[in-house]
C-alpha cells in the first residue's frame, strides 16, 4: 500500500464509518510523507509532541503557493482569519479577549449558569419522544441543543437557525480536504454571508447590548475581528458538539454491557463521555498546520514549508500509549486523549461541550429504553475531519418521565 | 538470592518508618502500598496536621479564596500508617536503627525515609522576630495567622526577600487593596532564580502593580513599640517604612539539624543521596537502608554533570518520593534513577510564571518567543552552547517543548523559526545572575556541587 493511496482512501466517503483500520495503517510510519510533500503525524507522542511545538503555525499562509490555505480568507474579502488560524501573538490577544466573559478568571460562573436552560431543553426534546417508536437521535436531539446552546453563549436569536444552519454547514464541509475548489467556493460565499449576518447583529449588540458574549466582546474588539471570532464559535458550536452527542449514543448502543454499568452507576457518565472523546472524536485529524522550520521527529524530518496533518483519532488508538486501544473501556486510568487537541489551540468550547455532554447523554439513557440501532453502521456526514453520522435512527421501547 | 529473600520479607513484614509527613512522605507512603508493601508504616511529622499542600498558602489561602484549614492533600488510597503528628524526630541512631522523637519514644525502623523538607529562614534576630506582626510563611498555621491579619485592616506590609513567596506575598497584598513595600537585597525580583534580566520584568510587573519596590536595599531591623507591637523598618539606605506586617520570605532551611551526628551526609544544603534516592553517610558510602526524597534531598542529575541538584519543587517531591518507595523495596537490578528536569511555577500580579531546567546555570539568555516589553514570552537558557532552562511567563504551554530540548541536550541559542518569533535573529545577552557565592532567597534549584559531604560554610544571612 503506498502512502498516496492510504489518504485517499482514509479522505474516501466509503471509509467514513470506520477508518480506524486506515489509522492503523497509517501509524505503522508514524510520520508519513504524502506525495504532494504534506506529512501526516499518527502517533500519539508525536501529535503530542508537535501540537506544543513552537514551529509549527496554524497560520496556513507560512505555507508555499499552491498548497491549500485552510482558514484563510480570500484577500480581497478584507476579513482577518479567526482565531484557530492564527499564531501567537495575535492569537493569544484574541483567545484571551474572548475568553475574559466566556470562562475563569473573569468569569468563572458563566457556563455553569447555562447549565439549567441546558437542561430543560434536553426535558423538552425527550419529552417529544413521547408516542414514537422510533427517533432519529441526530435531527431529534442531538443537534438542537448545541444549536441552542451556542446561541445562548453568542447571543444569537435561536429563531435565525435556518439561515445560518446551511452557512455552517459550507464551512464546516470546506475544513475537509475532500471540499475540493467548489466546496472552497462555497465555503467563502457561505463565510460573506454568514459575516453579514454577524456584522449587522453585532451592530446591534454594540447599540443595545443584550446577554451573551458578542455584546460583551462589543466594546473591546474591532468589528472584524469579532465577526470572524462569531462565525468560528457558531460553526464549532454547531458541528462538533453534535458529533460528539451522536457518537456517544452509537457507541453505548453499540456497547449494552457499558450502557447496563451505566444504568446502575450513572456516574460513570464522567468517565464514560471522556472515553468516547477518545473512542470516536469529533475532530479526527487537524490538516491546518505548517512547519516553519526543519522539524526532526520519529527518525524523520519534516522540512520547512511543509502542510502537516495532525491525525488525532489515530492517535487516541496509539497502542504505545493506551492498552489495548480500540477497546471502549470507560474504566480506562489515565486516559489524556487528544480529542480536544493540546497545546495552545486546545479547543476553546471543550467546557462548553463537556457541560452539554453532561447534560444530554445521561438524562437520554435515564429516560430513553432504546431496543436497537435501525442501522449500523448510521449514513455518515461527508466530511472526514469533523466526521460523524448524519443521521442515528432507533427504534425505542419506552420513555419515562 | 538471599537479597531477594530479604526483600520479600520486607516487602510482606518489614518496618517502614517516614520522618516529614507532607507531600513527599505522603505521596511515599502511598506509593509503597501500591507495590505491595504489608508491614507496618509509621509516618512522623512535626506539625500536628495531617498532610496538606502549601502551593496555596501564599496564593488562595492569603486572599480568603481557599481556607488553610480546607487544603489538607487528596488521597491517592488508604495507607493504612500509624501517624505520630505533632511530634519531630530529633535524632537518628544508624546502628540501632532507630529514630529517637522529641518525647523521648524511639520507633525502630527497617528502611527509614526521610522527607523532613524545609522550614522558613526566620528573621536573623530572635527579639525583633517575636514582634507582633512579624511573619513568616512555610506552614498553615503561618498561612492562616497572616490571612487574619492581612484582611483585619493593617495599611502597610512590608515584605522582606522578593523571591517567590515574597513576590506571591506582596501580590496577594495589592489584590487584597494593602499598600505593600518589597525589599530585596538583589538588583531585582526574583534575580536569584531567574537572573537579572528576567528580574527586570518581574521589577517592573511589581511596580506596575503598585508595589513599593526597592532592590539593594537590606533591612536592617525591626521596630516596635513598647507593647511589642511592630511599627518601623530600618532600611540599609537609612530610610525608615512603617509598618504593621513585616513578612520575611528569606528563602527556606532544610530540616536535617536532627541528623548531626547521625553519620550521614547532611548538612544545611540537604542530605545527599544517590540518584535511586539512598542516603550517603559522610564517608561518601551509600547506605541500603535509610532514603531522601523532597525539598531535604540533594542527588546527582547526569544533565548538570552529575552535580547534587537540591530542588524545593512541588513536582520533584511528588516524583522523587515515588522513586524512593519504590527501591526502598526492590532489589538492585528493579531499582530506577531519579531524573526529574527541575520544573515550577509561580502565579503573581496576574502572571503565571513557570521554569523548566535549571535557569541559574546559564551563561546566555534569549528571548525565544513573545516580548519581555509585554511581561509575555519564553526565555530560552543556554549553558555552553546547548538548551538549560526556560522561563515562561504567561506561555506555559510551550514549556514542554523545551523541556525536550534540554532532555535532548539541544544547541544554543535556538536558530529555528518558532511562532511568536519577535526578531530574524536571537541575540544571546548574559541573564545576568548575581554572584553565584552570594546564596539568594530566590534560588529555588540549587547545584551544590559534586561532594556528597559538605565542607562549605552555611548560609549567613548578610546584615549591614
Amino acid at each position: 500500500m503506498t502512502s498516496g493511496t492510504l489518504i485517499t482512501q482514509i479522505t474516501d466517503y466509503a471509509n467514513r464509518a470506520d477508518p480506524y483500520p486506515l489509522y492503523a495503517e497509517l501509524r505503522k510510519i508514524p510520520v508519513r510523507r504524502e506525495d504532494d510533500g504534506s506529512y501526516l503525524v499518527s502517533t500519539y507522542y508525536e501529535v503530542r509532541s508537535l501540537a506544543n511545538d513552537p514551529r509549527l503555525s496554524n497560520d496556513t499562509t507560512n505555507r508555499p503557493p499552491g498548497y491549500a490555505r485552510v482558514g484563510q480568507p480570500e484577500a480581497e474579502s478584507g476579513l482577518p482569519p479567526s482565531f484557530i488560524f492564527t499564531d501567537p501573538p495575535v492569537h493569544d490577544r484574541l483567545r484571551e479577549t474572548i475568553n475574559r466573559p466566556f470562562g475563569p478568571p473573569h468569569s468563572p460562573r458563566f457556563l455553569d449558569g447555562l447549565r439549567g436552560e441546558l437542561a430543560t431543553v434536553v426535558t423538552d426534546l425527550l419529552d417529544a419522544f413521547e408516542g414514537k417508536d422510533q427517533v432519529d437521535i441526530v435531527e431529534d436531539f442531538a443537534y438542537p441543543l448545541p444549536v441552542t446552546a451556542i446561541c445562548k453563549v453568542l447571543g444569537v436569536p435561536r429563531e435565525d437557525e435556518p439561515r445560518f444552519h446551511v452557512w455552517a454547514d459550507a464551512l464546516a464541509s470546506s475544513l475537509d480536504p475532500q471540499a475540493g475548489d467548489d466546496g472552497q467556493a462555497k465555503a467563502q460565499q457561505a463565510r460573506q454571508d454568514m459575516g453579514a449576518y454577524l456584522a449587522d447583529l453585532i451592530e446591534t449588540k454594540r447599540r443595545h447590548p443584550g446577554p451573551g458574549i458578542l455584546s460583551a466582546l462589543a466594546p473591546d474588539m474591532t468589528p472584524a475581528d469579532l465577526e470572524a471570532t462569531a462565525v468560528l464559535l457558531l460553526v464549532a458550536g454547531h458541528e462538533t458538539t453534535v458529533n460528539a452527542i451522536t457518537n456517544t449514543t452509537l457507541t453505548l448502543l453499540r456497547h449494552p454491557d457499558v450502557l447496563d454499568r451505566l444504568h446502575k452507576d450513572p456516574g460513570l457518565a464522567v468517565p464514560l463521555i471522556e472515553e468516547v472523546l477518545r473512542y470516536e472524536p469529533p475532530v479526527q485529524f487537524v490538516p491546518w498546520t505548517t512547519a516553519l522550520a526543519d522539524i526532526d521527529v520519529a527518525d524523520t524530518t519534516i522540512p520547512k514549508g511543509a502542510p502537516v496533518w495532525l491525525m488525532l483519532a489515530a492517535a487516541n488508538r496509539d497502542p504505545k500509549r493506551f492498552k489495548d486501544p480500540d477497546r471502549f473501556d470507560p474504566g480506562r486510568k489515565d486516559n489524556e486523549h487528544l480529542g480536544f487537541y493540546t497545546g495552545i489551540h486546545y479547543c476553546f468550547g471543550a467546557p462548553l461541550a463537556r457541560i452539554e455532554l453532561h447534560v444530554a447523554v445521561p438524562e437520554l439513557f435515564r429516560r430513553v429504553t432504546f431496543s436497537r440501532l435501525l442501522e449500523d453502521p448510521p449514513p455518515y456526514r461527508a466530511n472526514a475531519v469533523l466526521r460523524g453520522p448524519r443521521h442515528l435512527p432507533v427504534a425505542i421501547e419506552a420513555l419515562t418521565a | 538470592m538471599s537479597a531477594d529473600t530479604d526483600v520479600e520479607i520486607l516487602r510482606r513484614r518489614g518496618r517502614i518508618v517516614v520522618v516529614g509527613a507532607s507531600l513527599a512522605g505522603l505521596r511515599a507512603a502511598e506509593t509503597l502500598r501500591d507495590k505491595g508493601f504489608t508491614g507496618s508504616l509509621t509516618m512522623i511529622g512535626d506539625e500536628p496536621y495531617e498532610p496538606y499542600d502549601r502551593p496555596p498558602l501564599s496564593k488562595q489561602a492569603l486572599l480568603g479564596r481557599a481556607r488553610p484549614e480546607d487544603t489538607a492533600l487528596p488521597r491517592r488510597r488508604d495507607i493504612d500508617a500509624e501517624w505520630r503528628l505533632g511530634v519531630a524526630a530529633e535524632s537518628l541512631d544508624r546502628a540501632a536503627k532507630q529514630v529517637r522523637l522529641t518525647n523521648g519514644d524511639t520507633v525502630p525502623y527497617d528502611r527509614l525515609l526521610i522527607t523532613t523538607g524545609t522550614r522558613a529562614r526566620p528573621w536573623f534576630h530572635p527579639e525583633e522576630a517575636a514582634l507582633d506582626g512579624v511573619f513568616g510563611l512555610r506552614t498553615r498555621d503561618d498561612s492562616a495567622r497572616l490571612c487574619r491579619k492581612l484582611t483585619g485592616g493593617v495599611s502597610r506590609v512590608l515584605v522582606i526577600g522578593a523571591g517567590f513567596t515574597g513576590s506571591e506575598v506582596a501580590s496577594a497584598c495589592r489584590e487584597l487593596g494593602l499598600d505593600v513595600t518589597v525589599a530585596e537585597r538583589g538588583p531585582a525580583p526574583l534575580v536569584g532564580a531567574l537572573g537579572g534580566v528576567i528580574g527586570a520584568v518581574a521589577d517592573r510587573l511589581q511596580r506596575g502593580h503598585g508595589v513599593d519596590l526597592r532592590c539593594g536595599v537590606s533591612v536592617t531591623a525591626l521596630e516596635g513599640d513598647d507593647v511589642g507591637r511592630l511599627r518601623r523598618a530600618h532600611l540599609s539606605d537609612g530610610s525608615v517604612i512603617d509598618a504593621e506586617v513585616a513578612v520575611v520570605s528569606l528563602g527556606a532551611m532544610r530540616n536535617t539539624e536532627w541528623l548531626a551526628g547521625s553519620g550521614v551526609a547532611a548538612g544545611p544544603r540537604g542530605i545527599a543521596c544517590d540518584a535511586g534516592c539512598r542516603v550517603f553517610d559522610v564517608n561518601g558510602i551509600v547506605t541500603d537502608d535509610i532514603y531522601a526524597a523532597g525539598d531535604v534531598a540533594r542527588s546527582p542529575h547526569p544533565l548538570f554533570d552529575y552535580q547534587f541538584l537540591a530542588l524545593e519543587h512541588w513536582g520533584n517531591a511528588v516524583e522523587q518520593a515515588e522513586i524512593a518507595a519504590h527501591n526502598m523495596i526492590c532489589a538492585g537490578p528493579d531499582r530506577r534513577p531519579h531524573l526529574w528536569l527541575p520544573m515550577f511555577w509561580s502565579t503573581q500580579f496576574g502572571v503565571n510564571i513557570k521554569s523548566v531546567g535549571v535557569p541559574s546555570l546559564g551563561d546566555q539568555l534569549v528571548v525565544a518567543q513573545g516580548a519581555l516589553a509585554e511581561a509575555r514570552f519564553v526565555a530560552v537558557y543556554g549553558y555552553r552552547g546547548r538548551v538549560i532552562a526556560a522561563v515562561s511567563f504567561d506561555g506555559a504551554k510551550w514549556l514542554g517543548f523545551y523541556e525536550q530540548q534540554i532532555a535532548a541536550g539541544a544547541p544554543f541559542p535556538p536558530e529555528y523559526r518558532a511562532v511568536d518569533r519577535r526578531t530574524e535573529m536571537l541575540h544571546p545577552v548574559d541573564p545576568a545572575f548575581p554572584d553565584p557565592h552570594l546564596p539568594t532567597h530566590g534560588a529555588t534549584v540549587t547545584l551544590t556541587g559534586h561532594s556528597p559531604s559538605e565542607r562549605r560554610v552555611a548560609f549567613v544571612p548578610a546584615h549591614a
